[in-house]
């Protein structure tokens, strides 16, 4: 077992599916010499080879396009979109190929292909690179959409991606990428996608959210001083409902958190589910705190942005004073 | 049937003051006239000087990450000044000098780094269109731009910038396809600095150069010495004439180095070899310029020591402007969305919330049992 950072934990991951299985292999922008800008992938070009860790041409779509090829030709593929603003380019193979392969062929072909990008705001980085467009994806049926919390679920997360049979996005918070250090075990272990984690038990609120704002909400929590339940849905597609159901009958209430914004953000399709299966357990209407409506700030501003501790806060509250 | 030639076809180069000093008198003489070539080489200097500041800037905290333009200089500068003042200038983030000799003040281009949206707001007649953060998507703009002017019948051009890293994306491609077949007046300037972040131009274009991409879109194209201000101005020139008489684009490979990191954000020292910098470092194109206008008796140590130090004021001037302009707004958040903000959209502002109670307290009993 070992402390380490998100950073860390999906590199082991990695090291550990690529050692165990050679359909791995990883290609983007800058991930194998200089082993990724943020390091994710340092050293595994020298221990797995150019052949394996592979940098490309500067092109997000065909980045995705190729990955499509190589996992309809039974590999692995492991491609990394340098930073989700860039994501655009690669919109069309995404969402016009990756996520519809299975269902337009019947099942004769499949893209099992697992696709790590650093997602969401906070660490001071120019224009598009501190967006959180995981709503989108889930929005485009076909996707699974994955977004851990921690160093912990990263690792457990990620070995379930790399294994599953269909396209998988796997946001990786960028703003936690080294702020927390957890206790990551060695040996190989696995969290199914789709199934949320309640970090702390509550009584009388339930706080959902997912990836960096996690650890805003906890601070948030514990601020105010009451009993609040606090899930993080790890996946947001296909997404753990059943976890919310029973949290939210329990407490009546709750808060949705998240950096993206709220108009079509996924809290929207939470409340609308909250709504649809613990009706008459409300107690007061699901409130978001969330990303403004607006074009992602610059950095000078990016903390007015955000959802802070501060303005969650406030949301709990008022929700519980309903 | 017997097999014929389909196409022979030649790329120029063009140096003209090489990194030896040698001076090409048949194709520079009288092209750039010294007065001019003080001022450029006055515009390079400050350039220069405001990447290091910026480099220490934010090294000690006070800027974000900032993409140094250390040795590229020559290549937009060459293209702005060769241009009109009315044709488009449409830059990725390593054209800073050739912002500033048109005219956009260097504060605008430091407050973007220093994550402020109002360094985007250039002034319009500039020309000049804000720094393009992702890859290779600003060339289709500039076509976009230049056939708007062809639309109104106007002689106006663009030009556009972009790294050997932005040839391998998709939009660069239809950019070219749609200048070349829709007869649109663009020059398609490459500036072949052979890095993209850690990635070699090896693995963007495995073709001899880059400028015979524009062959495969039937666009004429040039190679140039893109560390030579003579090089670089004499092809834009060329590029210019043809652009602005027929109408059609033409494609520009500036061959030049990044000198320093991709931004401060890199460390250039994990994937290339300090060798490669150094044979680059002696190819810089301020010094060639200043070696020859030594040579040639218009410039001296002394008044080099003198625009140094002035520039450096400029810059810690500039930086202290930068520094002190008031710290924007949260509104300026939501204000520039749209024309009319959606009055879902003015709640959020007004109120700095986003869930229901907290945009309409009135909603809690509490606040009806005091109505």
């Amino acid at each position: 077992m070992a402390n380490l950072t998100l950073v860390q934990a999906i590199n082991l991951a990695l090291i550990q599916e690529m050692e165990k299985d050679d359909r791995v292999i990883l290609l983007g922008e800058d991930v194998g010499a200089n082993g990724g800008v943020f390091r994710v992938t340092e050293g595994l070009q020298k221990r797995f080879g150019a052949n394996r860790v592979v940098d490309t041409p500067l092109a997000e779509s065909g980045i995705i396009g190729t990955s499509i090829g190589l996992a309809m030709a039974g590999l692995r593929p492991v491609p990394e979109i340098q930073f989700e603003g860039f994501l655009g380019p690669a919109y069309d193979q995404l969402c016009s190929h990756a996520a519809r392969m299975r269902t337009r062929t019947r099942g004769a072909f499949t893209v099992p292909m697992t696709v790590r990008v650093p997602v969401g705001g906070g660490i001071h980085a120019p224009e598009l690179h501190s967006d959180s467009p995981e709503a989108f994806y889930a929005h485009q049926p076909g996707l699974k959409v994955v977004m851990p919390s921690g160093p912990y679920d990263a690792k457990g997360l990620l070995i379930s991606a790399l294994r599953d049979p269909d396209p998988v996005i796997f946001f990786e918070p960028k703003r936690i990428y080294r702020a927390i250090r957890e206790e990551v075990p060695e040996d190989e272990y696995t969290i199914p996608i789709g199934k949320a984690r309640v970090v702390c038990e509550g009584t009388d609120l339930t706080v959902v959210s997912w990836g960096a704002s996690v650890i805003q909400c906890m601070q948030a929590i514990e601020a105010c001083g009451r009993s609040v339940e606090l899930i993080d849905l790890r996946t947001i597609y296909p997404m753990d409902m059943e976890t919310v159901e029973q949290s939210v009958s329990k407490t009546g209430r709750c808060v949705i958190v998240h950096e993206a914004p709220r108009t079509c953000g996924v809290g929207s399709e939470v409340a609308t589910q909250i709504m649809e299966k613990c009706f008459l357990h409300l107690e007061a209407p699901v409130q978001r705190v969330t990303g403004f409506d607006t074009i992602m700030p610059y950095y000078k501003l990016e903390l007015e942005y955000l959802p802070d501790a501060a303005r969650i806060q406030r949301g709990i509250e008022d929700c519980l004073a309903y | 049937m017997p097999i014929t030639n389909a196409l022979t076809t030649t790329i120029e180069r063009v140096s003209i003051l090489d990194e030896h000093g040698n001076f090409d008198e048949k194709l520079g003489k009288g092209l750039i006239p010294d007065a001019d070539l003080l001022k450029l080489y006055e515009t390079m200097v400050t350039c220069r000087m405001m990447d290091e500041v910026a480099f220490k800037l934010q090294r000690s905290g006070r800027m974000g990450t900032y993409p140094q333009n250390m040795g590229q200089e020559a290549n937009s500068l060459g293209a702005a000044y060769a241009l009109n003042n009315d044709d488009w200038l449409v830059t990725c983030y390593r054209e800073n000098c050739g912002l500033m000799w048109r005219g956009v003040p260097i504060d605008s281009i430091l407050l973007h780094w220093m994550g402020d949206e109002r360094g985007n707001a250039m002034p319009r007649p500039h020309h000049a269109t804000p720094i393009a953060v992702p890859i290779g998507t600003q060339m289709l703009h500039a076509t976009g731009l230049a056939w708007a002017a062809k639309y109104r019948g106007q002689k106006q051009i663009a030009c556009t910038f972009f790294g050997d890293g932005a040839t391998s994306e998709g939009d660069f491609h239809e950019a070219c396809n749609f200048a070349a077949n829709l007869d649109i007046p663009v020059i398609f300037f490459c500036q072949n600095n052979f890095w993209a972040i850690s990635v070699p131009g090896r693995i963007q274009c495995s073709a001899p150069t880059v400028a015979q991409r524009g062959i495969a879109y039937g666009m004429p194209c040039l190679q140039l010495d893109g560390n030579d201000l003579f090089a670089v101005v004499y092809g834009m020139r060329k590029a210019i004439e043809h652009t602005r008489t027929t109408g059609k684009p033409f494609f520009i490979e500036g061959v030049t180095y990044r000198l320093g990191d991709h931004t401060t954000a890199d460390d250039a020292r994990r994937y290339r070899d300090q060798a490669e910098v150094d044979a680059w470092k002696a190819r810089d194109p301020i010094t060639r310029l200043r070696t020859y206008m030594t040579k040639k008796g218009i410039w001296s140590d002394a008044k080099d020591a003198a625009l140094r130090e002035a520039a450096e004021a400029s810059c810690m001037a500039t930086i202290e402007r930068c520094e002190q302009v008031e710290h924007p707004v949260r509104g300026d958040v939501f204000n520039y969305t749209f024309a009319d903000l959606p009055a879902d959209l003015v709640t959020q502002r007004e109120t700095g919330h986003t869930h229901s109670l907290g945009q309409d307290p009135s909603q809690l009993p509490s606040a009806s049992n005091t109505r």
